[in-house]
């Protein structure tokens, strides 16, 4: 999938208060169509909690969260849908919904927002296989008839369920799962299971992938493996992919736009070389030596 | 060589030996002490109205001989027994009797409980099998549905529901009430009491879903007795506690069961006998518990049953695939609540009076510790669960030549609450997670893997 310049998600002055606490401050910014973008920055800069105003987990206390799929065209639409007070619209060439006003089902379920969690959050008890039918809840309900042809056993259903599983077997193939695909997914060794969290969001066919640390507690070996399936799922599905990542191996190696943020506030916006190279990065991420402080500050307008 | 490992095991015996009987000697001190005052003395009042303190040492003595000699085997026999068992590696392969065990135990049940009236009568006799058909087979097989049905709630969908008897109740008053004033027939009440029953379920699930684990607990219980006493209150519906009496019995198409000349012995030319209801009862309840078993397991293999053990896994990753955890934990209360309407309109139908006594909290309790002894979301765990439990409590009915042993004031039913608590201790002590303390996958590419239950959550509502 090409990239072109159309977003696929345009944040707009998104700002979330707890109580006094200001977690995210005015944040604007944008993820194109076919890219990936990794939100960077310090522990507690607030990260999560923008993915869980995206994800409908939290309802903002500010800000426009837009999303599209489709014909750029129907971003023409966003004033008027902004204005008439609806969740979304859907039309032949495209959609385009408000995630501010879902509640988090909806986002994944119409917007097709897909998730992973900081802490892997799976279905333990269950197998890897049923962990992603689970996934394909929403379509396989409609095929049962809502249960009801289901529990007669109606053969539409019979067919759906083999289509969803096809596609289960398909994603645990592409990440190497699928030998494992009958053992309960705690059994799992970590990489694995995150894996499988990365391939139960692919399952909901998302257009926005929204993956928080994917990276976090993997050997080397295991994050330059992550990489390659994030390209390939970027390059051969129409999906584009948000992450969180503190791991700079990935987050240099594979985005091709960096958000960052420093308590709740965004200090830089752009392509990795450049957020690389900023002084204000620098000294929020990694500090600077001492003698350098009073240059930095100077630098970053102190 | 072989003379020297002979002789260590039989210093080690030795060793065991004199552990277990200071451990033996221990426990009978702690139990003296204990028991001293309480079993020890005991106060009488005499024929003068005086308040006397009695000894008891025979009776003394025989507990703490009795707490002695149980600590001496424990120590000296079970606990290096359960010590080897832990040492054994845990994969072993499956030995092949369990194979065709597990191949054969389902189909050779349901047979058993098909044929249980025949076999009973052959075995008893006409008179004698009413007793082990109704006491024994229905009212086993109306707790072993109950239990089926609250399992949907609590052990496949992981929410603690403590007023499940609020459902059961709405089933046998819908029965009693459009019976008893419209005339309705068994047929039509049937699945009108399990709508009734879901219709309440979903009512008392909008308000208290949003809340989780213990205080969806208390809510459910709360739930459970707001409908008792409004069936106490509401008299002129209900007729309070004197409650609903000549209940229509159900009909055999139509063919009354009673001695009449239109009655089921005339017009099948049979002589009359009362056990004619009892057995057409008793294959009612074994259909429409085995539909509640069916339905459950079939259930489970859809989305919709998939959906209830993942919100009972982790809710918050169900609602980030888009699964609207509302409606879907509304859909496993109706659907339990559905099967308790069910079992409800068939206890008005067999007993044919019904009052709010049927319906208290001991109930629920009854068939949630049913649930949990099975093990939750097991099917066959809950069947066993249910048999030991209800059977048990009629096997104690039933010692009457204890009354022998113990006096004509024994009764045996009266230590039912005891044995239960301590089968409830062991049970906790050997099998935390229930009898059956594995979950079967739904669904699988290759082979079908049990899941040890340890991997799977309970669920916090």
């Amino acid at each position: 999938m090409a990239q072109d310049a159309s977003p696929v998600l345009r944040v707009e002055h998104l700002t979330m208060r707890f109580g006094g606490l200001v977690a995210i401050d005015d944040l604007s910014f944008e993820v194109r169509r076919g890219g990936i973008a990794a939100l960077i920055g310090p522990n507690g800069a607030g990260k999560t909690t923008v993915f869980n105003c995206i994800t409908g987990f939290y309802r903002p206390t500010e800000g426009r969260l837009a999303l599209h799929r489709g014909d750029a065209a129907v971003w023409s639409a966003l004033e008027d849908l902004t204005a008439s007070g609806k969740r979304g619209v859907v039309r032949p060439d495209g959609a385009l919904f408000l995630l501010e006003r879902m509640p988090d089902y909806l986002v994944a379920q119409q917007a097709r927002v897909a998730r992973t969690f900081q802490n892997i959050r799976l279905f333990s008890g269950m197998t890897v296989l049923e962990n992603l039918l689970v996934a394909q809840h929403n379509r396989l309900m409609l095929a049962s008839g809502f249960t009801f042809l289901g529990v007669l056993g109606f053969p539409s259903y019979a067919a759906a369920e083999r289509a969803a599983l096809d596609k289960a077997r398909f994603w645990l193939d592409r990440f190497a799962l699928i030998e494992r695909a009958d053992d309960p997914a705690g059994e799992l060794p970590y990489g694995a299971q995150r894996r499988l969290e990365v391939a139960r969001a692919m399952c909901t066919d998302p257009v926005l992938l929204c993956l928080d640390e994917p990276a976090a507690g993997l050997n080397p070996r295991e994050s330059a493996e992550l990489n390659e399936l994030l390209l390939r799922i970027r390059s051969d599905h129409d999906v584009s992919i948000l992450l969180i990542e503190h791991d700079m191996s990935v987050v240099m190696n594979i985005s091709d736009h960096i958000v960052v943020l420093d308590y709740g506030v965004k200090i830089a916006d752009g392509a990795p070389e450049a957020v690389r190279n900023d002084a204000k990065v620098i000294a929020a991420y990694l500090g600077v030596a001492d003698e350098d402080v009073a240059h930095v500050e100077a630098a970053v307008g102190l | 060589m072989q003379a020297g490992a002979q002789g260590g095991r039989v210093q080690d015996l030795r060793v065991d030996a004199v552990r277990a009987l200071r451990d033996a000697v221990f426990t009978g001190v702690v139990t003296f002490g204990l028991l001293l005052p309480l079993i020890g003395f005991e106060t009488v009042t005499n024929i003068r109205d005086e308040l006397t303190l009695t000894t008891r040492w025979p009776l003394l003595a025989a507990a703490v001989v009795i707490a002695a000699a149980g600590r001496f085997v424990y120590s000296f026999a079970i606990a290096p027994w359960i010590a080897r068992r832990a040492q054994r590696p845990s994969s072993r392969p499956i030995p092949a009797w369990r194979y065709y065990f597990k191949k054969w135990f389902v189909p050779f049940a349901i047979g058993f409980v098909i044929a249980y009236p025949v076999l009973v009568i052959l075995a008893v006799g006409w008179g004698g099998a009413l007793r082990w058909v109704d006491n024994f087979g229905i009212q086993i097989l109306i707790y072993m549905m109950l239990g089926w049905g609250l399992n949907i709630v609590v052990g496949l969908a992981g929410l603690l529901d403590l007023g499940y008897v609020a459902f059961y109740a709405v089933g046998a008053y819908s029965y009693a009430l459009l019976a008893k004033n419209f005339g309705l027939s068994f047929w039509v009440l049937l699945p009108l009491a399990g709508i009734l029953s879901s219709f309440w379920g979903v009512l008392l699930g909008f308000p208290v879903l949003r809340l989780r684990g213990d205080y969806l607990a208390i809510v459910t219980l709360a739930f459970g007795e707001i409908i008792r006493l409004i069936i106490i209150n509401w008299t002129a519906l209900t007729n309070g506690y004197a409650g609903i009496t000549g209940i229509p019995r159900p009909t055999f198409f139509g063919i009354p069961f009673n001695a009449d000349d239109n009655g089921f012995a005339a017009v099948f030319g049979l002589e009359f006998r009362p056990l004619y209801r009892v057995l057409f009862l008793y294959y009612i309840i074994l259909a429409l518990g085995l539909l509640t078993c069916f339905v459950t397991m079939r259930l489970r293999r859809l989305p919709v049953g998939r959906a209830w053990e993942a919100l009972r896994e982790d809710q918050i990753a169900c609602r980030s695939l888009g699964i609207n955890t509302t409606n879907t934990k509304l859909t496993a209360f109706a659907m339990g609540a559905m099967f308790a309407g069910f079992a409800g309109s068939f206890f008005a139908a067999r007993e044919a009076f019904i009052s709010p006594e049927s319906f208290t909290f001991i109930e629920s309790a009854t068939v949630l510790s049913i649930v949990v002894l099975g093990g939750m979301g097991s099917q066959i765990g809950v069947a066993i669960a249910a048999i030991a439990m209800i059977g048990g409590t009629e096997i104690l009915r039933q010692l009457t030549f204890l009354k022998q042993i113990f006096g004509p004031t024994f009764d045996p039913t009266q230590y039912r609450m005891l044995l239960f608590g301590l089968a409830m201790v062991l049970i906790m002590i050997w099998r935390p997670r229930g009898l059956i303390a594995t979950r079967e996958p739904s669904v699988f590419l290759k082979e079908r893997k049990a899941i040890s239950v340890d991997l799977v959550k309970e669920g916090h509502g």
